[in-house]
């Protein structure tokens, strides 16, 4: 499903170069969920956004499906997150003039075409159905997130990228985010992979990369 | 939903939720559009009313009027020499093919009086060919007759204005009526055409040309002929327009015994000419009028540009939502396209109601006559493209930024 092969993200600061990822292996199998662990300046959301095709490596290649990501233009880029990927961010990132149902409608406007019904059986399936005419300003922490996970379902992507999806929640909230996401995980078979730094959130994942100053420090199988 | 009709509402939600700023920035649009639409529907009305009113004249007519008289190199103003006559009409009638009728006349203001009511007032001396040349009607009575011109009969056919005031609830028919040291009788009472930018004659009395030679200007040129002020020619067929004023020229000329290389003592117009000349100055009014409005929708535009950029900073972060979901950079240029297309389409639409509203405000108001102002359907069509238009102008570059935001710096922004 996912092959980075010698990924380095290097940015420049002013003249100074900032290695921030250096010479990355991952495979990642198709339906694996996965949790990526490590400090902060770790370089795990630069490769979060590599993975999900927000931004491309300074050198390596970037397999998705078995079809080269890495050298793509950023109008193809849009296109494979449209049809491909899933968002989840840590502060839910919901368009704060539209209702929930339109956020989740959001979802599927870029990959093909906006189906309601769908977009009311994702809402269905986080438990936010009688929530749908709210904006988001009316739900709480928890709420929003369960309104961005229907949106990042809703299109049925086979790939979900999540990026702390309970770093703004307190632990019990952020604990039934997590079971909402392990339980939709195991009905649609996606490939999940979450950024975290809450060892127990890691817990419900099958596979732990750690990572540390740009490279991948080990990984343990749960 | 219709594919097209998304994008839409989708920008009409992006209008709607900032209501007071999409309406201060539509006010612009709306100021620009409704100038642009009452500016131009006054230059419209003003072109109409001025060619109507030739039109009222007579488009088949040229007239002759006196020229420059130049005395020791001084040259007065058109119209200051006395040089037509009485006989030079008759000239005219005689040898110019063409000629359906010549109808010379001369004038002089006088002082009308009828019991106690006085009026000054423009005294026409005509021919009976001067009812045609100017598409006369009499409401009561007659015109001035082939007799009364031969005769010199003290009779007059008076304006409607003239008839209000001296005879006010009186049939004027038979009546008397002192102009100057000279009593004529009323025969005829002439339909209102109107004020007008050329002289009404609703405020004018009309005697034969003989009365007023006999009674009031006596004026002889040098070789013994009666002065008149005008000589109106009435073209039997439209399309020797231009073959009557070369012949009557060249019969004036030898006439007033004009060298070659001198210059014409006289003017010869035919209202062809008049009505090109007036459509052309009015044209140039119109679109001066047009371009002074524009600018104001030009500031409304800018106006578009600077909130459609506040727009795009504010909704930094809604961009790289977008583009986090696979928004493509066309996506998000359609998007702010559409939505500063709207913004100032729906102040093209408010402008549009208002410059009409304004400009039939303005319509009866009287300058020149009265103005009926004219919002014709291209300019319409003019204002709400154009405002389409300025809002896809001032909207490519907020758009085309917009569109070029990377999505982890603008998913990063607060």
């Amino acid at each position: 499903m996912i092959r980075l092969q010698d990924i380095a993200k290097v940015y420049l600061l002013g003249k100074r170069e900032l290695e921030v990822l250096r010479g990355v292996n991952l495979h990642i199998k198709q339906g694996e969920m996965i949790a990526i662990m490590g400090p902060s300046g770790s370089g795990k959301t630069t490769m979060l956004n590599l993975i999900g095709c927000l931004d491309i490596p300074s050198s390596g290649s970037y397999y998705l499906e078995d079809r080269e990501v890495s050298r793509l233009s950023s109008g193809e880029l849009a296109q494979v997150r449209a049809q491909k990927i899933g968002f989840i961010f840590q502060t839910y990132n919901l368009l704060p003039q539209l209702s929930a149902l339109a956020n989740v409608e959001l979802g599927m406007r870029y990959a093909g075409g906006v189906d309601s019904g769908r977009a009311i059986e994702a809402l269905n399936r986080v438990g936010l159905s009688d929530r749908a005419n709210h904006k988001p300003s009316e739900l709480s922490g928890g709420e929003q997130q369960r309104v961005a996970i229907a949106r990042a379902l809703v299109k049925d992507p086979p790939l979900i990228l999540a990026d702390e999806p309970t770093g703004n929640l307190d632990s019990h909230t952020g604990e039934e985010i997590m079971s909402i996401l392990t339980e939709l995980h195991r009905e649609q078979n996606n490939t999940l992979v979450m950024i975290t730094h809450e060892a127990d959130i890691a817990h419900h994942c099958q596979r732990v990369i750690h990572i540390k100053d740009g490279q991948i420090e080990g990984e343990e199988e749960l | 939903m219709k594919r097209w009709l998304e994008p839409l509402l989708n920008a009409w939600e992006g209008v709607r939720t900032h209501k007071l700023r999409s309406s201060l920035t539509i006010l612009g649009i709306v100021i620009g559009v409704a100038a642009v639409i009452a500016l131009m529907s006054i230059g419209k009305g003003v072109q109409t009313q001025i060619l109507s009113q030739i039109e009222s004249m007579g488009s088949n007519v040229i007239t002759i009027s006196p020229g420059a008289v130049t005395e020791r190199g001084v040259v007065g103003g058109g119209g200051s020499a006395s040089t037509l006559t009485l006989e030079d009409a008759e000239a005219i009638a005689e040898q110019v093919p063409y000629v359906a009728a010549v109808a010379p006349y001369s004038s002089s203001n006088q002082q009308l009086i009828v019991g106690g009511e006085n009026l000054n007032a423009r005294v026409i001396g005509v021919t009976p060919e001067y009812q045609d040349a100017n598409n006369l009607y009499t409401t009561a009575g007659i015109f001035i007759s082939q007799y009364d011109y031969k005769r010199g009969t003290k009779v007059a056919v008076i304006g409607s204005n003239v008839a209000d005031t001296l005879f006010s609830g009186v049939d004027p028919i038979g009546q008397q009526l002192r102009m100057g040291n000279n009593i004529v009788r009323v025969i005829g009472v002439l339909e209102s055409k109107g004020r007008s930018m050329f002289g009404s004659t609703d405020d004018a009395l009309m005697i034969p040309l003989t009365t007023l030679q006999q009674t009031i200007t006596q004026s002889r040129t040098a070789s013994g002929g009666h002065v008149v002020s005008s000589i109106a020619v009435v073209v039997s067929d439209d399309e020797q327009m231009n073959y009557v004023v070369t012949e009557t020229t060249s019969l004036l000329r030898s006439r007033h015994e004009l060298s070659t290389g001198e210059a014409d003592d006289f003017n010869v117009q035919s209202m062809e000419e008049l009505v090109s000349t007036i459509t052309e100055v009015s044209g140039t009014l119109t679109i001066f009028l047009g371009a002074i409005a524009a600018i104001s929708l030009l500031v409304g535009g800018i106006g578009v540009m600077n909130i459609m950029l506040v727009s795009v900073v504010e909704r930094t972060r809604e961009i790289g939502i977008r583009k986090a979901l696979g928004a493509r950079e066309r996506d998000i240029w359609g998007q702010f396209l559409t939505e500063s297309a709207l913004l100032s389409f729906t102040g093209g639409l408010i402008g549009l109601a208002v410059g009409w509203g304004a400009s039939k405000l303005i319509s009866g108001v009287e300058i020149m006559g009265t103005i009926t102002t004219v919002v014709s359907s291209d300019i319409v069509i003019l204002a709400l493209a154009v405002s389409v238009g300025i809002g896809l102008l001032f909207g490519f570059l907020p758009a085309r930024r917009a569109s070029r935001l990377n999505p982890i710096e603008a998913l990063r922004y607060e």
